[in-house]
């Protein structure tokens, strides 16, 4: 292999959750335990993609990792699937509890699970399947970063994502909807309207830290004239950890929550903030977990909600906004749901300087925050930061001011790499422009 | 000798020929019941239009992003695979072969050319094996195994070319070349080799769900 050793053996983090998972293996448990997820939870696809797989590396560049890594293999899609999936199946599942810590790092916190690798291997090898089934047989064996484990069981808890409790919940709505009626008098947050025409849902971060995100929605509501309304319960959190540490049982009870709100609202939809991975599981993994085609109650993306309003005549521009922009593309709406023309249309509708990056759309880079890696928290910072250095010099070459990040992970991810990399952009979530620039009807002179 | 070229032309024939049809029908029924038990939920999106347009868009040369990126891979790939299909069904010597044992009959490539498209596939082979011994991102993945199906692939080729220009010994070739290629149809079920008919169905399902879910490109 030459004098280099490359692979995570040389850049293991400190996570106290992996340090006291693996502490507490045996080898049985874990052979157990790989041996039970490979029958069990897996079958022809995951036994296809290890076969065919032709060790030909070309899905290397299709990832933000190994793109901002000067050539380290290890950082590969296929590298990632190397030090992990292959060892447990050629061994049998007979791996030490070490080779499951460094496993865990590399599935939660080298791979964003943003599926761009699928569209660079000829095959159309998913990558990131398959390393959400080393993440499942981690999760099982219980060595997760402890941060996102902690959202986890919030999760599990609460089900919400950040332990906010019922009153706060419906305290942050009150508090939001005072701050809106200061701009638009008449504005109300509606909870618990039986029969509205649209049930709003947020993630959990949104009544605990970024709250201005709840006003605007409501004031784009209100000036827009839509019947509308919020839950008191739970199932107002449309987001979903659990997904991404492995715990599929939990992902499958917050879906079913969330869907039985707004059934028991009998709302005719639902609309969801600009969050990214909240969509990937009402869309892709979560109703997949509960045996849904699709989701059983009509689920509408902001991107696509914004566009809607636009279209409809019902958003209308007051004031272009003027600054430099550029847009990212959330892998989770666009990669995830093709959703890049309707957010551009809305951008360009407020933004007349707007500048494309490159690569942009479905072949835009993730901002690696996402598939769960920002949650792993603070120890692994760098890992994202440092694995994305091709985003910097991405958003960098479009000399834009303002970044357009509609999705929240993203907007995390983001926020980091331009302060790491001294970008001096200002970055705003879609939302944050349209409130600032539309027509607003109802609001006092 | 000759006694050994008709077993290799006989009953080693039948043996290698049944293993690599049986072995992929075989394989074909065995993956579908697993992905039918344990996959249902990416069996349900597949789609028959969107998994005949990964397929096909795949299928052009500098097409796909991804063919664009590394063009010498473009070119060795295509070059190769398309060679290395068409030489053993089209070459005169082996058209003969299916004439004489059931008596049927297709066109032929004149020899010429199935001798530079031979060297095609044998420069195709240097050219992985330059590749996957300094391309770090190949180099990172590869293991024995990848030489050992380089080595078998690139065989036939090699023998085969030896025994057209009667390089060494002709007849003990021509038995390793049969020899070979029979051992290389009988073992693309169970290996990596069998991306050659499973790849389809992987293409198809990225297909389905990059077209029928997502609404994007899987290109
Ligand atoms: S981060 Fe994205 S491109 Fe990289 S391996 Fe994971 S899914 Fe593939
Ligand atoms: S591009 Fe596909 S076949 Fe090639 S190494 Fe990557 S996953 Fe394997």
């Amino acid at each position: 292999m030459g004098a280099v050793e490359y692979g995570i053996q040389n850049r293991k983090v400190d996570d106290i959750g992996l340090i006291q998972g693996a502490a507490r293996l045996t080898p049985e448990r874990i052979q157990k335990t790989i041996q039970k997820v490979l029958a069990g939870e897996t079958g022809a696809k995951l036994k296809a993609y290890s076969e065919i797989c032709v060790r030909c590396g070309l899905c290397a560049e299709a990832c933000h990792f190994y793109m901002s890594h000067d050539g380290d293999p290890s950082y590969s899609p296929v590298g990632k699937v190397k030090q992990t999936m292959w060892v447990m199946l050629d061994k049998k599942g007979k791996v030490s509890p070490e080779f499951i810590y460094q496993a865990a790092q590399v599935a939660y916190t080298e791979c964003n699970l943003c599926k761009r690798c699928v569209q660079y291997c000829p095959f159309g090898i998913d990558t990131a399947y398959i390393m959400l089934v080393v993440r499942r047989i981690c999760h099982l064996l219980g060595v997760i970063p402890q941060y996102i484990q902690d959202t986890a069981h919030s999760h599990a808890s609460t089900m919400n994502q950040m332990w906010v409790k019922d009153d706060e919940w419906i305290d942050a709505l009150q508090w939001q909807e005072d701050e809106a009626r200061d701009e638009i008098p008449n504005l109300r947050i509606p909870l618990e309207k039986e029969g509205a025409e649209i049930m709003y849902s947020v993630i959990g971060p949104e009544p605990k830290f970024r709250t201005q995100l709840i006003m605007q929605a409501a004031v784009l509501m209100n000036e827009a004239g839509m019947d509308w309304t919020m839950p008191a319960t739970t199932g107002w959190d449309n987001s979903d950890m659990a997904m991404y540490t492995g715990d599929n049982e939990i992902m499958a009870r917050l879906k079913r929550d969330h869907f039985e709100c707004a059934q028991r609202l009998k709302v005719k939809r639902i609309v969801m903030g600009e969050c990214g991975h909240a969509f990937r599981s009402i869309y892709d993994m979560g109703n997949r977990a509960l045996a849904w085609r699709m989701h059983p109650v009509p689920v509408v993306h902001a991107l696509e909600f914004y566009w809607e309003l636009l279209r409809d005549g019902k958003l209308k521009v007051a004031k272009p906004f003027e600054k430099t922009v550029t847009l990212h593309d959330p892998c989770n709406v666009i990669r995830g749901r093709g959703l890049h023309e309707k957010a551009r249309e809305v951008v360009r509708a407020f933004c007349p300087n707007f500048i494309e990056m490159i690569p942009n759309r479905e072949h835009n880079y993730c901002c690696s925050a996402g598939g769960g890696v920002i949650n792993c928290g603070p120890p692994f910072k760098n890992v994202r930061v440092q694995g994305n250095r091709v985003k910097a010099e991405q958003l960098k070459a479009t000399g834009a001011e303002v970044c357009i990040s509609p999705c929240h992970n993203c907007h995390g991810g983001l926020e980091d790499i331009i302060h790491g990399y001294k970008l001096g952009m200002e970055l705003k979530f879609l939302i944050d422009i349209i409130y600032e620039c539309m027509e607003k009807p109802n609001a006092a002179e | 000798m000759v006694e050994i070229y008709n077993f290799v032309v006989g009953p080693l024939a039948w043996v290698g020929w049944g293993i690599f049809v049986v072995g992929i029908i075989y394989k074909l029924i065995y993956m579908y019941s697993l992905a039918r038990a344990k996959d249902y939920s990416s069996l349900d999106y597949m789609s028959l239009p969107f998994s005949l347009r990964s397929i096909f868009v795949w299928s052009i040369p500098f097409y796909a992003t991804n063919w664009k990126r590394n063009p010498a891979m473009t070119v060795a790939t295509f070059l190769f695979h398309i060679c290395l299909i068409a030489v053993p069904v089209f070459l005169l010597a082996h058209v003969v072969l299916w004439q004489k044992f059931f008596g049927i009959t297709w066109a032929t490539l004149p020899d010429q050319a199935a001798d530079y498209m031979t060297l095609a596939v044998i420069a195709a082979c240097v050219f992985f094996g330059v590749r996957r011994a300094t391309d770090l991102r190949a180099r990172y993945v590869t293991s024995y195994k990848d030489w050992l199906i380089l080595i078998l692939v690139a065989s036939p080729f090699v023998t085969g070319f030896l025994a057209y220009h009667q390089i060494f010994n002709y007849k003990f070739m021509i038995i390793l070349h049969i020899v070979s290629g029979l051992a290389w149809l009988a073992l693309i079920p169970f290996t990596r080799l069998s991306h050659m008919f499973l790849g389809l169905f992987t293409r198809a399902y990225a297909g389905s769900e990059f077209g029928k879910v997502r609404h994007v490109k899987d290109w």
